[in-house]
């Protein structure tokens, strides 16, 4: 029990430690693509940029629109922040550590319908984005707000598609036993490699980030959803979207990266708990890949127009999911039949 | 596809093509992994473009159109006669001044019997077009290569003599050396020109 507390506190602050830092790799990350340095004054390489930035978020005026909905004004951003955080419980962060003879999961719950819950989670987000946007009583963020809906909702239909495929393969919902079946045989992307661009595609639509992140559209609506908001809550919107992208990239990497998987590590022979934290580390090798890989396009590509990002869920999407589902049922049938 | 027009106006008219994409163009993804590998091109590109702004300034342009100076002459006479045809001049607006003519023992700080007492600028409103410069008789307003500094409140940004006219001393005058070459100012004296008359 005692260890399972600390484990979750433990993942509680990584979480928060590794979303602080994707805001200043992503300003890292624009800058060298743009040829420029980015920050570099607080602290050596400007590492201390996301502690400033919090001091400035907190100490900003905290307003609230005089026609807002008070309770619902405050719940938005706390929803968007809860249930980001609490996806991370059931990613499977590492194998089987070996605690002076008792075994330790580094897992907090193994539900057996593991990716249900953070699908799950994920929608619930949506009620964050979807209040903060009604309760601030201004249209503009009321668009943004309806924008984030429909486009969450379209582009789930597609994830939940391309995870039907993977649960075909698999033939469990639980996230550990996808991973223990990729530790056995190949990582899944080898077996769906369509199912994983449509999943990353969905990913980057869910995380509300480009070209996908019309809810927030200086041009059009002010701000988006936010527009009304200030300091720290304005602040947990913005952070709640980091911590989607690094738990994003978790679920991504577990499910078709094969998680804490390390090919061929178990056949050297080191102690168990050695192999187990080389496990997280490669885990977390792959997370900042795909966090890169988040930032990247986002310094790529522009932003989509809205009728475009509608007819990409709809007519490409969607129909290509379905074919994936198709085809991994034929070769299914036809590898192990009925 | 559309008729071309049988007679172009301009010989640069162009008959704008409605070519349907290709499947491999409607896909996208070969271009947005070409588009990634130039950004990722200049990640790793070692050459930055920032200037660390307070400790490293920008190389500027000799003929910056920055703060103006009002320039005093060799013997360190104001060069302003007050006659406000750069206050005339001015597209924004933004000039404006006191004439006062000079009293006896006061040759020695103006050069000219009539002399701007308060000369203002008001820098919000200049567009450092340059055209006050332009405008001058007498060679004694000019844009420099300083930058306006910034500061918090309106009122201050309105300049007065203090901060335009350039010091005394010989060391601390502005140069506009390279605003103005020999060539302009000869252009400038010659009376042949209706404007310089
Ligand atoms: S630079 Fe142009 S706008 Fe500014 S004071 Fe001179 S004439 Fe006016
Ligand atoms: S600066 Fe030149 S144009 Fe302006 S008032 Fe003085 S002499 Fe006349």
């Amino acid at each position: 029990m005692i260890p399972t507390v600390i484990f979750l506190v433990a993942l509680l602050l990584v979480t928060l430690g590794v979303a602080a830092y994707a805001t200043y790799a992503e300003r890292k990350v624009a800058a060298f693509m743009q040829d420029r340095i980015g920050p570099d004054r607080a602290g050596p390489f400007g590492l201390l940029q996301p502690i400033a930035d919090g001091v400035k978020m907190i100490m900003k005026e905290d307003f609230m629109p005089a026609s807002a909905n008070r309770w619902l004004f405050f719940l938005g951003p706390a929803i968007a922040m809860t249930t980001a955080l609490l996806t991370g419980v059931v990613i499977p962060w590492g194998g089987t550590l070996d605690l002076g003879g008792t075994a330790f999961k580094l897992q907090v719950a193994d539900p057996d319908i593991g990716i249900l819950y953070v699908f799950a989670m994920v929608s619930i987000g949506v009620y964050g984005i979807m209040l903060g946007g009604w309760a601030s009583n201004n249209k503009y963020a009321l668009y943004g707000a309806i924008r984030a809906a429909s486009q969450m909702v379209s582009y789930e239909l597609t994830m939940g598609m391309s995870i039907v495929a993977l649960v075909i393969l698999t033939g469990s919902l639980s996230l550990n036993d996808i991973v223990e079946q990729q530790r056995a045989g190949l990582w899944n992307i080898v077996y769906q490699p369509l199912g994983f661009l449509l999943f990353v595609i969905c990913a980057f639509a869910e995380c509300n980030r480009a070209p996908f992140d019309l809810p927030e559209c200086e041009t059009e609506l002010v701000g988006g959803y936010h527009t009304e908001y200030s300091s720290m809550k304005l602040g947990f919107y913005l952070f709640a979207e980091y911590v989607n992208m690094f738990i994003s990239s978790a679920v991504i990497s577990t499910l078709f990266f094969g998680g804490y998987d390390v090919p061929f590590l178990d056949g050297l022979g080191l102690p168990q708990n050695v192999t187990v934290i080389l496990g997280t580390v490669a885990l977390f090798l792959k997370i900042t890949f795909f966090i890169f890989l988040f930032m990247w396009v986002r310094w790529t590509l522009p932003r989509f127009r809205y009728d475009q990002l509608m007819d990409l869920g709809w007519k490409s999407l969607i129909p290509l999911a379905i074919l994936n589902v198709l085809l991994t049922g034929v070769g299914y049938y036809l590898k192990n039949g009925i | 596809m559309a008729t071309p027009i049988t007679q172009p106006l301009t010989k640069r008219s162009q008959v704008v093509s409605e070519k349907r994409m290709t499947l491999m163009e409607r896909i996208y993804l070969p271009a947005i992994v070409k588009g990634m590998g130039i950004t990722l091109k200049h990640f790793f590109r070692l050459r930055k473009a920032t200037v660390k702004y307070p400790e490293q300034l920008r190389p500027m342009s000799p003929v910056y159109r920055g703060m103006h100076v009002l320039k005093r002459d060799e013997q360190g006479r104001e060069r302003c006669t007050a006659c406000g045809l750069c206050a005339v001049a001015c597209p924004a607006e933004a000039i404006t001044m006191v004439a006062a003519e000079r009293k006896n023992g006061e040759e020695k700080l103006y050069r000219e019997e009539k002399y701007a007492a308060v000369y203002e600028i008001n820098m919000l409103r200049c567009i450092f077009c340059g055209d006050c410069e332009d405008a001058c008789p007498k060679e004694a307003i000019f844009l420099t290569d300083r930058l306006v500094p910034t500061d918090y409140t309106r009122g201050t940004f309105v300049y007065g003599k203090q901060w335009l006219v350039e010091p005394l001393d010989p060391a601390l005058r502005v140069d506009v050396s390279k605003r103005q070459p020999k060539a302009v100012a000869e252009f400038k004296k010659d009376r042949n020109f209706a404007h310089n008359r």
